[in-house]
This record gives structure tokens, C-alpha cells and sequence, in this order.
């Protein structure tokens, strides 16, 4: 059996420069990430951190940072079920294309009857859908008040 | 009554309502900016005609409406009249309305043994289609993404071909 990887997709009207941008900073983060804010020097080695209402919600270290074109963390949830023991990988692969942004994010390396590859699968496309409104509309037209709640849950099912 | 194991599944949130998200994907008007220039044609009822045609107005997928649920559930069947051997897959869109906007689940099943190398058309496929569907909902402009189709598919389409000739 291949070890599960969570790969996901999306073109976005913008350039890498603001693409890169936006998942490297806490103010923009904190907009389309649910409020999830992220803190880092994105130096190679340094840590990852992002905060909601002051609580840690994820945690890691950056693995690569080849502005813009790839940025690569560890990933280590501390919400929901998770209780920040269960670390797997990050990779976002930026390519630049004609008027748009090829954004692929990969997340894989998950340990043993780890039960984040649930969450992650659900959590992505919520984000890089909100990711994309944002750099496209400037505005974040998501709201997700279960993305918490959801989280570690098997079930596609969301209730609005 | 065949069954179509889920093989490839996207999900986008959309800032839209259903009954716009199912206009996009019913009305040639829509699919012509963001199919990569394929228009449909869909029959609005089960059992109903399925038809994408592409911009010479050849017909690229031909099946049958499985369910027609509006604003809901649109679930079709695709067969390649160019590629007769290649068993029909089930394309379903399932339409929600959460959290201020549109959840749009598109799942491909297929009823066989499919290899990678068949799935990889869709794979590339969907989140180009898709994401240029949400851009044209959300700012009235699609994505001009060019599509070909991948290698492995292509080589893989033409070893199906030629077997049995």
C-alpha cells in the first residue's frame, strides 16, 4: 500500500510574488486561513506558528523557502483532536503560467495511523478556496465557524 | 445497474448560490468561458442527452443524465464517441450551500479497472475547469489556462486503440 499523499490544486489570477505573499504573511493569513495567523522568519530551520485568538493551531519547522516558486514546512496540529504530537509535510509548488498562478500543495509524509490526512482533506479546500477569493476579490467569502469543529472528522459533511 | 468506484474527487467553495453554480454548469453560455471552450448540452431530465462539444462543434462526450436534481445534484455519464473502447465514467456534481457560499463537488467514478494513466486527463482536467469556474462566478472573468491533455493519457488512449485491431 502507497503511503497516503493529499495533493490539491488551484490556479489563481496573481502573480507568485502576491501568491507567495499571501501564505507567508500574518495579516493575510489571518483573513483567508479562518483567522489562523501565521508567524515565521521563513528562514530554512526556523519555526512556524500559527495563532487563533492566541491559541496555537499549527505548528512546524521550514523545510525549503525558494521564494516564490516553493515553500516547504513541517505541520504539526495542535486543534480539535490533535494534540500537536502527529507531524507530517507541507510543500506549496508555485508556477507561474500565463495570467495566473498553478498553486500545488502537497501534504504527505504522515505518520503511522496518523489521523490528520482527514482533517487536512477537508481543511485544504476550504482555505486555497478562500486563498483565491482573496487574491482574486479581495474580500474572503468563506465563513467557517466548523472548520474547528470539523476537523478530525472522517465524514465530507459539513453543516453550514 | 453499474457501479462507479470514485477515482477522482475536487472540491471547491464558491461565492455564489446554487442555483447560479447550476446554471454555470448547465448553460453552454457559462461552460463555453471556462470548459476549455466546450459547450453543453444537457436534456433536463433523467434519462436526458448529454452532450460537450468542442469549439469546431464535433462532439467530444456523449452520455446520458443520471440524475437531475436543481439545484442539488447533477449526475451524467461520459462516453468519448472519439475513443469507442474507453468504458463510459460517471461524472457527478454535487451543489451545497455552506458557510456564506457554495460547496462544488465534483466526482469522477469510473466502472473499471481504470490505470493511472487514464485518470491523469482528469486529474489535470478538473481543478483547471473548476478553478476557472470559480474565477468567472466570482469576478466575471474566467482563467485562460492552456489545457492539453497529458502525455501519459495520450499514450495510454492510443494503446487502447489498437487493442484488438
Amino acid at each position: 500500500m502507497s503511503k497516503p499523499s493529499f495533493v490539491y490544486v488551484t490556479y489563481i489570477a496573481s502573480t507568485p510574488e502576491k501568491v507567495f505573499k499571501a501564505l507567508t504573511d500574518t495579516e493575510a493569513t489571518a483573513k483567508f486561513w479562518f483567522g489562523n495567523a501565521v508567524t515565521s522568519d521563513w528562514k530554512v530551520g526556523s519555526p512556524v506558528a500559527f495563532h487563533r485568538e492566541g491559541k496555537l493551531i499549527l505548528s512546524g519547522k521550514v523545510i525549503e523557502n525558494d521564494a516564490p516558486r516553493r515553500l516547504s514546512y513541517t505541520f504539526t496540529p495542535h486543534h480539535g483532536p490533535h494534540d500537536g504530537s502527529d507531524t507530517s509535510r507541507v510543500v506549496m509548488d508555485l508556477e507561474q503560467q500565463k495570467n495566473q498562478v498553478k498553486l500545488t500543495v502537497t501534504h504527505d509524509d504522515f505518520a503511522p495511523g496518523s489521523t490528520v490526512f482527514a482533517s487536512i482533506s477537508n481543511g485544504w479546500p476550504l482555505v486555497l478556496s478562500n486563498l483565491k477569493s482573496y487574491l482574486e476579490t479581495g474580500t474572503t467569502p468563506l465563513y467557517a465557524p466548523w472548520y474547528e469543529e470539523n476537523a478530525g472528522q472522517k465524514t465530507e459533511k459539513v453543516v453550514s | 445497474m453499474t457501479t462507479f468506484k470514485p477515482n477522482t474527487v475536487y472540491v471547491t467553495y464558491i461565492a455564489s448560490t446554487p442555483e447560479k453554480v447550476w446554471q454555470a454548469l448547465t448553460d453552454a453560455e457559462f461552460t463555453r468561458q471556462y470548459f476549455g471552450g466546450q459547450t453543453v448540452e444537457v436534456e433536463p431530465k433523467a434519462g436526458g442527452r448529454f452532450v460537450m462539444r468542442l469549439p469546431d462543434g464535433s462532439v467530444n462526450v456523449q452520455g446520458r443524465v443520471v440524475e437531475w436534481s436543481p439545484p442539488h445534484r447533477l449526475s451524467c455519464t461520459w462516453g468519448f464517441p472519439q475513443v469507442p473502447k474507453l468504458p463510459e465514467c460517471l461524472v457527478t456534481y454535487d451543489i451545497e450551500a455552506v458557510g456564506g457560499a457554495v460547496k462544488l463537488t465534483m466526482t469522477e467514478g469510473h466502472s473499471w479497472d481504470i490505470p493511472e494513466a487514464l485518470l491523469s486527463g482528469g486529474r489535470s482536467g478538473w481543478p483547471a475547469i473548476l478553478s476557472s469556474l470559480k474565477s468567472l462566478l466570482e469576478t466575471g472573468q474566467p482563467l485562460a489556462i492552456k489545457m492539453a491533455p497529458p502525455k501519459e493519457m495520450l499514450e495510454a488512449l492510443k494503446a487502447l486503440r489498437k487493442e484488438g485491431n
